[in-house]
């Protein structure tokens, strides 16, 4: 130990759990981040796609030379331009770059114009001949399990069963119900957009804005038959992703353009063409049964879940995984019969988005507890808090839960905050259902209330390793004051993945000046996607782990600079201190002999695919969240307005507090947003709503009010013990607000999002 | 590429020149449709009329008899004090229009030309009998407003005509708007409704939106509630206000699309027809 003279220079640069800002946060604010629409090169040409009118068609010529003729139009691309593979797709490549000769969804692309004005490439686009044969379109999941298949990989993506413990037990009181999820758009604000340039060693540079730009680029690559160091993508400033960025939409037609016509190409979706060029959330139709012992056990959860996959594949094969695996919950289930569909149909390809499976089981597990709750006639919330999971349970996969599992404490959590005031008539007019139509008054009104659990994991799972990769750099800065920069492949997506890198470089090396490089695939490995809530957990524990072997280095030189072993030399409140004598040699004294720099992958602890049965240890761990929602409904006109919603959410740690609470609100609007008004509405496969005109999301006087309480309790295993935060607030919210919907009104209220209709018009034969 | 021509007159007359000399132009007022329009690459006019800098279309005059309103008024001007004393229900609906950045750029005479089924201001414009007031070259015509209104987005204007202002007859009696919508803001009306007691004439007068190609007045509705409303004291029954959106229901020819099916927007209109009458009787029994 020094002696207590030393001279202990401590001072402690905050780390994690403090309310760091963000680094983009103010040029965010004022306008001034370069979002990737806003990319620019002198010289650039303009990117259009051609896309299908038709949902389901035979395509019997393509004919671009009338486009290819136009003035100020520099390339014309079809399938045959296509050099490499003709297909991509994140998990089997079954999706063609460009349809050939059958287009399978509204919006498939046929072709790509490059041109010297956007509104030439849009004319040029307009020019291009098509002749399409119509064909019947399926568009019901159910019926298009028998029909004759749509793709040469059929129609089933794939059926997950689960059988745990005993199929046959039942119990005393039994509940069964349908529900139904429609499908849900992330409708990130920056719609897709890139830009191309090609390189003078004959591949290609693209800014995009990703979620995950190593399998962008391995997909690129593969389509343009090209080795995939030669195609060097680049993180533009993604507005928004919520895992509508995960798949490929515009990256292999940019590159494409701009190989072909030498010139850099940009392209910018507008709105509408937004809707159509990334995969929406599944719609989902779902039947469960659950039984109970009279005390109110849960006996048994049988399911039948079928997710309408649209024309391709997609993630459609993990999101059923998840359908199925958290079918039941957050609650032990000794005995389960579950069954998880992802079928293929002429419906637009539908893949990642928050919450991933887990949000549309959860309308049906939430219902189901609430009507097996009224049908024993025990209090709902009591039901829930005497089957919750606890550590060392075990899911229906057989899996035992050997992280925290916080369900009582969540719903504790969510329930301490106090209810709003009573309905009034002294209320704001605006602050009544129907908001600025002004339609509804106070005696029009009723008031409910909700509360709904759920369970998901954090990162990939069913054996996937979905590593990450980090390098930490520190100099001697301005001044000779040390200086961090980090090196990862890390998709910035809004969820302030920027902020926790610099957090934990701070904690680890006490380095204030912390800098990101910008993201690429170039001189370093993937960082895996920025979804499944795993980043924090991912890249955060590859930036911990670069840390811990530059403090080593450091460490070294200090050694040798004392002439001592590096046994007796140990970091000290960012310094390295030698035991015996007490010296200590400063960070920036160390780096005078030049930067250190140290890599490391993370890979989290392996899980295991489930066997024929659902059974195996597929997930990595879990996160809880309870959300308590306050609804006023006008039943005479449908229409609906949320309060309040109060939630806890079980974080393992806060590792930036301010940041979880900017997630559970935002999260909360959208999971909000899918129980009373957002859903693409499909007619006969055709897409009638690609506008934000017809499309709505919550606006400020939609959203609620939220408090939410944070549930620490460490995760075993994870960097700093923290969860990810993402995806769980848009999970139960929803559930809860549709149980608030039919407390209010008393009706059953299947359907999510729920219609106007489906409450006014309660009392009518449909 | 094709140019687009833009003319910027600062006169009513030169606007109408400027159109007369540009075939095929189109008049650009707050272009919040417009510009949705040309965006979804459904329009592309060779010409453009630009009718911001026309202040004469700004003007807004209240007189005993009637409130002259000025075409280029937009939403947000609906909401001058004097205004929303004239004419409550006008500047509710206008309230309902869009975000505030769209209020500040719509205007009232842009909403009646584009003739949407869904244009917020036009069920009360319907129900007062609102005249508008229609210049083209060497030529000013006044027409009633569902003289002007034939169609869904079709009026009876020639393409050189330009709405300068409407006329809206001033009415003793209290007035109401409500609007039907799946959001609480921002948002297309899936049903609307105007209703205005004319406590002078002793007349209900209502009109519904986004019920019909062009807004609907409810003859048999006005006439019925006419009677059964005691003037002197403002009241009808329960069952007289039942009554009311019942018959205004039956009146309406609404169509199913993704906002909402018919058989919502009917009984949509039933409850704001008869929530509007309620609002504006000062007694219900």
């Amino acid at each position: 130990m020094p002696p207590a003279s030393a001279p202990a220079v401590t001072r402690r640069v905050p780390g994690v759990g403090t309310d760091a800002a963000r680094p983009d946060g103010v040029p965010k604010t004022r306008g001034e981040f370069a979002f990737s629409s806003d990319l620019w090169m002198d010289g650039m040409l303009w990117g259009k796609t051609l896309r299908s009118p038709h949902v389901s068609a035979r395509v019997l010529l393509v004919d671009a030379s009338a486009a290819r003729a136009m003035p100020g139009v520099r390339a014309v691309l079809t399938a045959a331009d296509v050099p490499g593979r003709q297909t991509y797709g994140l998990e089997v490549p079954d999706q063609p770059v460009f349809a050939s000769d059958v287009v399978r969804y509204h919006g498939e692309p046929i072709a790509a114009v490059a041109a010297e004005h956007p509104e030439t490439a849009r004319a040029a686009a307009e020019a291009i001949k098509v002749v399409y044969e119509p064909v019947d379109p399926v568009v019901d999941a159910e019926l298009a399990l028998d029909a004759p298949p749509l793709h040469p990989d059929g129609n089933l993506f794939r059926h997950l069963a689960i059988r745990h413990g005993d199929p046959g037990a039942s119990g005393d009181v039994v509940v069964e119900g349908r529900y139904e999820v429609g499908m849900q758009d992330q409708a990130f604000m920056g719609p897709e957009s890139g830009l191309a340039v090609p390189a003078e060693d004959g591949g290609v540079d693209l800014y995009i804005a990703t979620q995950w730009l190593h399998v962008d680029r391995d997909q690129i690559a593969a389509s343009l038959g090209m080795p995939a160091e030669r195609v060097r993508l680049h993180l533009a400033g993604v507005g928004g992703a919520f895992g509508g960025r995960e798949d490929v939409s515009l990256q292999i037609h940019l590159c494409l353009l701009a190989l072909s016509t030498g010139r850099p190409v940009k392209m910018v979706y507008s709105r509408d063409e937004s809707f159509f060029g990334h995969v929406h959330r599944h719609p989902a139709t779902m039947w469960f049964r659950h039984h109970a012992s009279r005390d109110g056990r849960l006996v048994k959860v049988e399911a039948r879940i079928v997710l309408d996959g649209g024309a391709y594949l997609s993630s459609s094969n993990a999101v059923v995984s998840n359908a199925a695996c958290f079918a039941p919950g957050p609650y032990k289930v000794p005995n389960a019969v579950i069954d998880g569909y992802a079928v293929r149909t002429n419906n637009p390809p539908c893949g990642a988005m928050r919450g991933f499976g887990a949000v549309q089981v959860c309308y049906g597990h939430e219902a189901q507890m609430d009507r097996l709750a009224d049908a024993l006639g025990i209090d709902r919330v009591e039901l829930r808090l005497r089957n919750a999971l606890e550590r060392f349970d075990r899911l229906v996969t057989g899996q035992v839960l050997t992280g925290a599992v916080p369900v009582r404490e969540c719903i504790a959590a969510a329930l301490a905050h106090p209810l709003p005031p009573p309905l009034s008539p002294s209320d704001p007019v605006l602050a009544r259902p129907g908001g600025a139509g002004l339609t509804a008054d106070h005696d029009d009104v009723r008031r409910g209330v909700g509360v709904a659990v759920s369970l998901k994991n954090v990162a990939y799972s069913e054996g996937f390793d979905d590593y990450a990769t980090a390098r930490v750099r520190l100099e001697a800065g301005v001044g000779g004051e040390p200086a961090a920069t980090v090196f990862a492949a890390t998709a910035e997506v809004g969820q302030g993945f920027v902020t926790i890198a610099q957090q934990i470089v701070r904690e680890e090396l006490g380095v204030a000046d912390v800098a990101l490089a910008p993201a690429g695939t170039t001189g370093i490995g993937s960082a895996g996607s920025s979804s499944a809530s795993r980043q924090t957990w991912m890249s955060g524990g590859a930036i911990q782990l670069a840390c811990a072997r530059l403090r080593r280095q450091l460490l070294a030189r200090a050694a040798g600079r004392w002439g001592c072993g590096g046994g007796s030399v140990e970091w000290d409140a960012g310094e390295a201190l030698r035991a015996e004598t007490g010296e200590r040699l400063s960070l920036a004294e160390l780096l005078t002999e030049g930067p250190v720099e140290a890599e490391q992958e993370y890979h989290h602890p392996p899980t295991k695919a489930l066997d024929a049965e659902g059974q195996g240890d597929a997930h990595l761990a879990v996160m809880v969240a309870a959300h308590r929602a306050v609804v006023d409904v006008d039943p005479g006109l449908g229409l609906v307005r949320v309060v309040q919603v109060t939630t806890g959410q079980d974080v393992g740690r806060a590792l930036n507090p301010t940041q979880i609470t900017g997630q559970i609100e935002g999260g909360i609007a959208q999971g909000i947003g899918l129980a009373v008004m957002e859903e693409i509405v499909l007619d006969q496969g055709r897409v009638r709503n690609p506008s934000f005109t017809d499309y709505l999301i919550p606006t400020t006087l939609d959203m609620p009010a939220v408090s939410a309480t944070l549930v620490e309790q460490p995760e075993p295993g994870a960097p700093y013990g923290a969860k990810g935060v993402g995806e769980p607030p848009t999970i139960s919210s929803g559930p809860a607000v549709l149980a608030a919907i039919r407390d209010a009104t008393g009706l059953p209220v299947t359907r999510a999002p729920v219609r106007p209709e489906d409450i006014a018009l309660s009392d009518r034969e449909v | 590429m094709p140019d687009v021509r833009v003319a910027l007159p600062t006169t009513v007359d030169g606007a109408v020149d400027a159109m007369a000399g540009m075939p095929g132009a189109q008049f650009l007022a707050g272009g919040t449709d417009f510009c949705v329009e040309v965006s979804f690459g459904l329009r592309r006019p060779p010409a453009v009329v630009c009718l911001r800098r026309v202040a004469e279309l700004r003007r807004t005059e209240i007189t005993p008899t009637e409130v002259v309103i000025g075409a280029g008024a937009t939403y947000s001007d609906m909401g001058a004090r004097d205004l929303v004393a004239a004419l409550p229900a006008l500047a509710a609906a206008a309230r309902t229009v869009g975000s505030p950045q769209i209020r500040n750029a719509g205007t009232i005479g842009g909403n009646v030309a584009t003739a949407s089924p869904a244009g917020d201001t036009l069920p009360l414009l319907a129900a007062l009998d609102a005249r508008v007031v229609v210049r083209g070259p060497g030529t000013e015509r006044e027409l009633g407003i569902s003289s002007l209104l034939v169609g869904v987005k079709r009026t009876a204007l020639e393409p050189t005509q330009l709405v300068v202002a409407l006329r809206v007859p001033r009415v003793e009696g209290p007035q109401q708007f409500l609007k039907v919508g799946t959001r609480n803001a921002m948002v297309i009306a899936i049903a609307s409704a105007a209703v205005v007691l004319d406590r002078g004439a002793r007349r209900v007068r209502a009109a519904f939106g986004s019920v019909g190609p062009v807004p609907v007045r409810p003859r048999r509705a006005e006439d019925e509630l006419s009677d059964a409303i005691d003037w002197g004291r403002l009241s009808a029954s329960e069952a007289a206000v039942a009554r009311f959106g019942e018959l205004a229901a039956e009146d309406c020819s609404p169509i199913s699309d993704h906002r909402g099916t018919a058989a919502y927007r009917s009984r949509a209109v039933a409850v704001v027809a008869s929530r509007g009458l309620r609002r504006c009787l000062e007694h219900v029994a």
